[in-house]
Parts: C-alpha cells; structure tokens; sequence
C-alpha cells in the first residue's frame, strides 16, 4: 500500500459513506412506517381501556398527526445534527437508550466474536493440516452440526446443563442484581453471566470459520507456490503457516468484516433467550411496540457499523495480502 | 394453646388456604422483616407512572410505588387504604372519604386532600381514558380540611367505589405535576408516590429495583428490604428462573400455561390462581358482525355450540380459568348463574347451520372464515388451532392468519377481521368492563369498544338501565335481563374466566391476599427466614 494514495481513498470512502447511510436512514424510515399499527394503537391495545381521545392524544404527542413527509424531514434535520430523536413511549432520548444498552451488546459478541474467530480458525487449520484422519471427521462433524442447530436450541441446552443440572453458572441476565460488589468481583460475575450466551453465540460463527479456514487452505495447499516452497526445503510449520494460512485467510477476513457489520443487531435471539440486555432486543421490543424513533436509532447505529467494517476490511486486505491496493 | 386449637389451625394448614398476616400470626410465623423479594416482569414496562401507562406489568411494579385510596378483596368488598373510611348519602350522591394520618410521598411531602382531588379531576381525567369515562359525573370535588374529601355526583352511579382502586386512580403528588404535560414531566421517569416501596434503579432491558420506604405510613411495614424485578423476555428462561430460585415470584403470564402442571409439582413452589377477581378477564372469539354469515344469530349459536370449553379450558390452559357461562364472569358483581350459553353440542351447531341455509360443499365446507391470532404468546396459537379443526367438524373452515401485536390492535380497531381472540378486563362491575362491549353508542374505531358492531335497542337499554339505577335490586334484573338477552343472540364466542397463575416459592408469604392479587402494594409480603 502507498501510503501517499491513503489520504485521497479514506475521504472519498467517507463521502460515499456518509451517502449510503442517509440513503438508508430514508429507506429505514419508510419501511418502519409501512408496518400496519402505529405506537397508540399498540398502546391502546395494551391497556385494556381506550377511547378516541386517547388515541388521539397519543398520536399528537408522537408527532404522528403530521402528514408522512413531515415527519421524513423533521427527522432527517435532526439526524444530520447527529440527533437521534425521542421516544415518547419511554419518555427518553433514543441516544441515551441506545448508549444504555450498546456496552452489553459489544461485550456479548465482541467476546463471541473473538472466541469464534480464534478458535474456528484454529480449528480449521488443524481440520486441515490431518485432512482425511480423524481429527478432521469429529472437527468437521461438529462444526456442521452447531452450524445446522438454531442458536436458541443451543442456548437452552446449555443452560440445561450448566445451570439447572450442574448449577455452575446463572441462565440469565448480565450481572446478580442487589448484591453489593467491587472491582473484580464485578468482573468474574459479568463473566460468569457472559459465557453461556456468549458461547451459544460463538459457536455458530465458530463453524463457519472452521469450515471456511479448512476449505480454503485445502484450496491454496494444492497451488504451485506451495510445492515451490516444500521443494526448497522451507519445514512444513513455516509453509503452513506462512504460505498456506496466510493465503487462506482472505476469505475468511471478508466473512469476519461481515459478521463484525453484524455485530450489533446479530444477536437478536441469543439476548432475547439469556435476558441479555442489549441492542438487538431494544430493536425487537421497539418494532414490536411501533417505537418508532428507537428503531431507527438501532438501525442508523447498525448501518454505520456495517459501513465502518466494510471499509476497514478493506484495508485489512491490504495489509494481509500486499498485492492488494486500496482504490476509491 | 389448647390441644383442639391445635387439631384446628394443623387441619387448616393443610387445606390450600391464603395466608394471611393474622393466620400467619396465629401459626406462630410472625412477619420478618428484611430480605429481598425477586421476581419478574415481561413485557418491560415503558414508563412507570399509572395514569401514564396502564399495561398489565406496569400496573404490577408501579402498584408497590403508588396507592389508591381502596383496593377490594376477592369478592369485591373495599378495603381501606389511603381513605380509612367512607361515608355514601342515602341518595347515592355524595361520597366523603377521610384520609390516613401521617401519608408522605416518597419525596417527603405530606399527602394531602388536594393531591387526592388533584389526582381524580385532573391527572386521571387527562391522561386515563378508563377513569375519563366515570369522572365526568362528578360534579363537585371539595376538601372541607385536609384530609377529608367529599365528592358530589351528578347521578347516582353504584359503581363508583370500584374507580377507587390504585390501578384505576393511583394518588399521585400534585406538587410534581401540576402545571406541566402530565406524560412528559420529569416525575413519569422517576414516580413518586406513596407506596410502601420507592422507586430506586431501572437498567433498560435489565432489572427494575425497587427498596423499601422509611416513612411508609403504616408502622413497621413493609417487611421487604427491596423487590427487584427482572426482565427477562423468553417464556422458558423464566421458567428457569424460577426453577433455580433465581427469582422467587413469577405473575401475569410470564408463565405459558402449559408449563403450569409441571412447576405444580415441584415441592417448594406454591401456584394460585386467585387475585384476579377484580379485573376477571374474560376470553372470547370476538365477531366482526358486518362479515356475513355472523350476522345470523343461527350461525353464531353454532359457532358456540360447536366449542368444547372444558377441553379448552384443561387442556389448552391445564385448569388456569374456568370455562364461562355468560357475558359477565361469575366473580364480577351481578353474574347471573342461572343463565348460561348453550351447551357443547356439535350434531346441534350442524342442525342450526343446515337451517340457516349454509349447506357443505364437496369438500364439507359452509363457509370460510379468517381468524386473526391473538400474537399473545404460544397458548393463543393452539387456541387458534383448536378452533380451526373444531369448526370444520361443523364445516366452517377458519384460514388462520398471523400478526404482531401492533397489527392487531390496528386491524381489531379498525374493524379489519372476520374473527380474532379478544380478552377483556371486567372490573368487577358490568357497568365498567362488560356494557362497552355490547351497546350501540360504544361502536366505534378503537380497541375495546363495541368493534364487533353488535347492536340491539333492547340490550342497550337494559344496560342504561343498570348504569343509572342507584339500587342495587333494579340493577340486578336489568343485568340478568340482559345475560339472558346476549346468552341468545350470542354477539361475541364468550370462552373462558381467565386467571393468571401467580407462582411463588412458598417462603414468600402473604402474595395474594385481595382481589387485585400480584398488584397489591406488597406492605405486609414477608419472606421465611
């Protein structure tokens, strides 16, 4: 990579960027008021009592008696003065919502995310290197089958096991609540709250890397280089590691740069079944609520992530493989 | 003690009795204080104010902050809370309630007859369409000194009492809200009320933590240290919850039914049905009268017979509720027992279609019919699926559609459905939570108003009836009068009395203890040590 061409490539990413994602903000908006109901209705439904004047109420307070093209510009203006509006139904700014919960979803799959990626990589790698003997069969066998069980499936099993049988961990949750704690006491009980669900989670990505690692060194082991590089003599943890993985793990990096843009919304199910209180269910809760102003604040946060790690794979690529060069 | 004291009180532990703190006292487990009870909440609230918001999770954690000024025992009778007494005119009119001595709000100021008044004609009159309807007939609210309140009515209306309850008027603190927009101002994300439990801490998505008042007005209570409710949103983790003893209580329907039987018989958790007498939902196949063929009366005197409400009843909710017998459920004020709806009878449901005219095609089929499911967790959609092979053994084919609640409450209340599942709370007295259901005046485009658009001049006016006589007598005919009427013309598919299991481990006492059950304010709930 030259670094001079750097500069020029980032700004002109930027700008396309920052088109993509008011494209989006726009498409998001009109989708999320396609959906037949609105927040009153919901409410209405929910209480048990309701009259027109309620609804009514309601909707004035939620800025849904203006016409759809008003509330469109209201809340472009405000986005593009980076806020994010408010929700009425909670009675909160939706930054501050969304801020709230984004720490317990970033610790969820960014630990899930690290732990896939580390040990499928891993594991690929050894699938590899005994292709055909039986470490390879049991690899392969269970990387298919997390990749084919549903991750709530997973996630129930697991509390099961380690906390109704063996009593070791807590099912739900992110911390124990009313207990006083400090400093590192606070640290082990997130962690013991965090590896079930954060484990269910890794373990479907976990065999996606595996499979996609083996595959693709198994790929690149045939080509010529590698044969050039055994024939010289270069000792076969240098090649594969070197020459052989090296090489494998450009795709590898493109579905990590995916799955990272993923990293907020992605985890939907797993919040929801170990009571995790993150982004994905604020997102669920506010679509089922008709909360409109919170969904897309989810949304608009999830398309800048997606559109961040787009280009920072892209530059990773650069980095891994130099025949690669970064262009606008 | 004497022995046969003993013989009696060992007989009467043995019986499934509600434990109360005199019965406990009696026992010898005097009430200790301490302790943190946890439970659960699902869905999460929005807002904890009441009057702001009214849904079911919201009315169970803001009931331990707010109070009304009487709450009701399971059949119904008033019991004091922040009134300690009242008085009513012979004539119906006037209702003078005295207030407790020494009431704070959680924030220290005293409460005051202003507050209750404040609360009655302005808070809940804005905000609260339930409470809207009935303070209206209000003509004049007074406060002779500060703590008594007299308010005159334009009519008699014997109902009124019950608008008295913390769920349907919570005292709030005039000094927060007056002057402001009562949804928007700063006291909804932080209530304050008077209740034996104060708002401390809400982590989104997380956990509700509520802790005990110091200068809650009754000496010495609550026993609690703190109740924290959790949130957790998946029916099966909260069984696990409760399973671990995680959380000890569990409400509402955070439960599905079907999992019921088994945490029945787990030894250290008790499971009641009871607290539910004041709002007694009753379940129904709600009609959408201008869809043919249900504005035959034949076809819906079918539709009922062709129903088993026993297996509903057993099977679907494995013995949670009972199946109803009339439009007016048999713990609410005026159910009439004598009259009931026609039994199961499906060679009956195929006779009356035969003569309304609806004859099966090759296939067996009358007619067809969408049923909206009701999205309120996985016991609804085997409902629907129950329905649906029920009704074509009498050759009605239901196509089930499926939705959101969002979408729900928009087609329901805009008339957008053949037939769908609606439950509906009754009040305790017909007047509140069963007329609207069925008067022409009350057709309208909004959920839980008359959308079936049932109409018929003789019901309408038994209701009128009902709502403007002061004695209780004339009531009772009108009321009976008219279940007789619906009983024939069967405007909507009545099904089931629901109720929601409450369950606890059973070193929480004291849970349920009046008719509003797991939304009591919890001052005298006390854990075993």
């Amino acid at each position: 990579m030259e670094a001079s061409k750097l500069p020029g490539f980032l700004l002109r990413r930027m700008v396309k960027a920052a088109i993509v994602v008011l494209a989006i903000v726009v498409c998001n908006f009109l989708l999320v008021h396609a959906a037949p109901g609105d927040p009153a209705s919901v409410i209405a439904g929910q209480s048990g009592v309701a009259d027109a004047v309620f609804l009514e109420q309601l909707r004035r307070q939620f800025g849904l008696d203006q016409p759809l093209y008003v509330q469109l510009w209201i809340y472009l203006k405000s986005v593009l003065s980076l806020d994010l509006g408010f929700s009425h139904r909670q009675q909160a700014p939706v930054a501050q919502l969304v801020l709230e919960r984004l720490p317990a979803t970033l610790l969820l799959t960014g630990a899930a995310f690290a732990f896939a990626l580390a040990a499928g990589v891993t594991l690929g790698a050894l699938a590899a290197q005994r292709v055909g003997r039986w470490a390879d069969s049991v690899i392969t066998v269970v990387a298919l089958t997390f990749y084919a069980t549903p991750l709530f499936w997973v996630g129930l099993m697991l509390v099961l096991v380690f906390s109704v049988w063996l009593e070791w961990l807590p099912s739900f949750g992110m911390s124990s609540v009313g207990v006083e704690m400090q400093g590192l006491e606070v640290v082990w009980d997130v962690a013991q709250h965090l590896l079930l669900p954060a484990l269910t989670l890794g373990l479907f990505y976990l065999a996606v890397y595996a499979r996609l690692t083996r595959a693709t060194m198994l790929e690149v082991a045939d080509q010529d280089f590698v044969k050039t590089a055994r024939a010289k003599g270069v000792p076969e943890g240098r090649i594969l590691r070197a020459h052989v993985l090296r090489n494998a793990l450009l795709p590898v990096i493109t579905f990590a740069g995916i799955q990272a843009g993923q990293l907020l919304g992605g985890s939907i199910l797993v919040e929801t079944v170990f009571a995790w209180p993150g982004i994905g269910r604020l997102a669920f809760e506010a679509l089922l609520a008709r909360d409109y102003p919170v969904l897309l604040g989810v949304f608009f946060c999830t398309s800048v992530m997606v559109v961040l790690f787009n280009l920072l794979t892209d530059l990773l690529y650069a980095v891994i493989d130099p025949r690669v060069e970064v262009a606008g | 003690m004497t022995v046969s004291r003993r013989g009696l009180l060992a007989a009467s532990a043995a019986a499934p009795v509600l434990m109360r703190v005199q019965d406990a006292l009696a026992q010898g487990i005097a009430p200790r204080r301490g302790g943190t009870l946890t439970s659960i909440l699902s869905p999460e609230p929005p807002v904890l104010q009441i009057g702001v918001n009214n849904q079911g999770p919201t009315l169970v954690a803001a009931g331990k902050i707010f109070q009304g000024l009487l709450t009701f025992s399971p059949t119904l009778e008033p019991i004091p809370v922040l009134a300690k007494s009242w008085t009513i005119s012979p004539d119906g009119k006037e209702y003078v309630f005295k207030l407790q001595e020494g009431v704070k709000f959680h924030d220290g100021h005293p409460m005051t007859a202003d507050d209750v008044i404040f609360s009655i004609m302005k808070f809940h009159m804005e905000v609260a369409p339930r409470a809207r309807a009935i303070f209206a007939l209000i003509e004049k609210a007074e406060a002779p000194d500060p703590l008594t309140v007299r308010l005159t009515l334009k009519q008699p209306f014997q109902p009124f009492l019950l608008m008295f309850d913390n769920s349907a008027c919570a005292i709030v603190p005039k000094h927060l809200f007056d002057g402001q927009d009562y949804r928007t101002a700063p006291a909804v994300q932080r209530p304050v009320g008077t209740g034996p439990f104060r708002f401390a801490e809400w982590q989104r998505g997380n956990f509700i933590r509520l802790e005990r008042f110091a200068d809650y007005w009754k000496p010495g209570q609550p026993y609690l240290d703190a109740i924290i409710y959790r949130i957790v949103p998946d029916s099966q983790s909260r069984r696990l919850a409760l399973e671990t003893g995680q959380v000890l209580l569990t409400q509402g329907s955070d439960i599905e039914p079907f999992d019921v039987p088994a945490l029945r018989s787990r030894p250290n958790l008790e499971v009641s049905t009871k607290g539910w007498e004041y709002f007694s939902p009753l379940a129904w196949i709600e009609l959408n009268h201008r869809v043919k063929p249900l504005d035959d009366v034949r076809v819906r005197q079918a539709i009922s017979m062709a129903l088993d409400r026993n297996f509903i009843t057993q099977r679907l909710w494995f013995g949670v509720g009972k199946p109803a017998t009339n439009p007016i459920a048999s713990t609410t004020r005026f159910h009439d027992a004598s009259v009931k709806i026609a039994a199961h009878d499906v060679k009956a449901a195929a006779a009356l279609l035969d003569a309304a005219g609806l004859k099966p095609n090759a296939q067996g089929v009358r007619f067809t019919l969408k049923h909206l499911t009701l999205p309120y967790g996985e016991v609804w959609s085997r409902l629907a699926e129950y329905l649906k092979q029920s009704l074509r053994q009498v050759g009605i084919a239901l196509e089930l559609e499926s939705t959101d609640a969002g979408s729900w409450a928009r087609r329901v209340g805009a008339w957008e459905y053949d037939t769908t599942i609606n439950f509906v709370y009754q009040f305790g007295d017909p007047t509140l939570g069963v007329e609207r259901t069925y008067v022409s005046s009350n057709i309208q485009k909004v959920t839980f108003t008359n959308t079936g658009g049932y109409s018929n001049p003789k019901v309408d006016e038994l209701f009128a009836t009902a709502r403007n006589s002061a004695d209780a007598k004339d009531r009772q005919a009108a009321f009976s009068a008219v279940q007789k009427i619906l009983c024939e013309e069967v405007p909507q598919i009545w099904l089931m009395e629901m109720a929601f299991p409450t369950i606890h481990d059973k070193k929480v006492r004291n849970v349920v203890t009046t008719g509003l059950g797991v939304h009591a304010s919890f001052d005298d709930v006390f854990l075993t040590a």
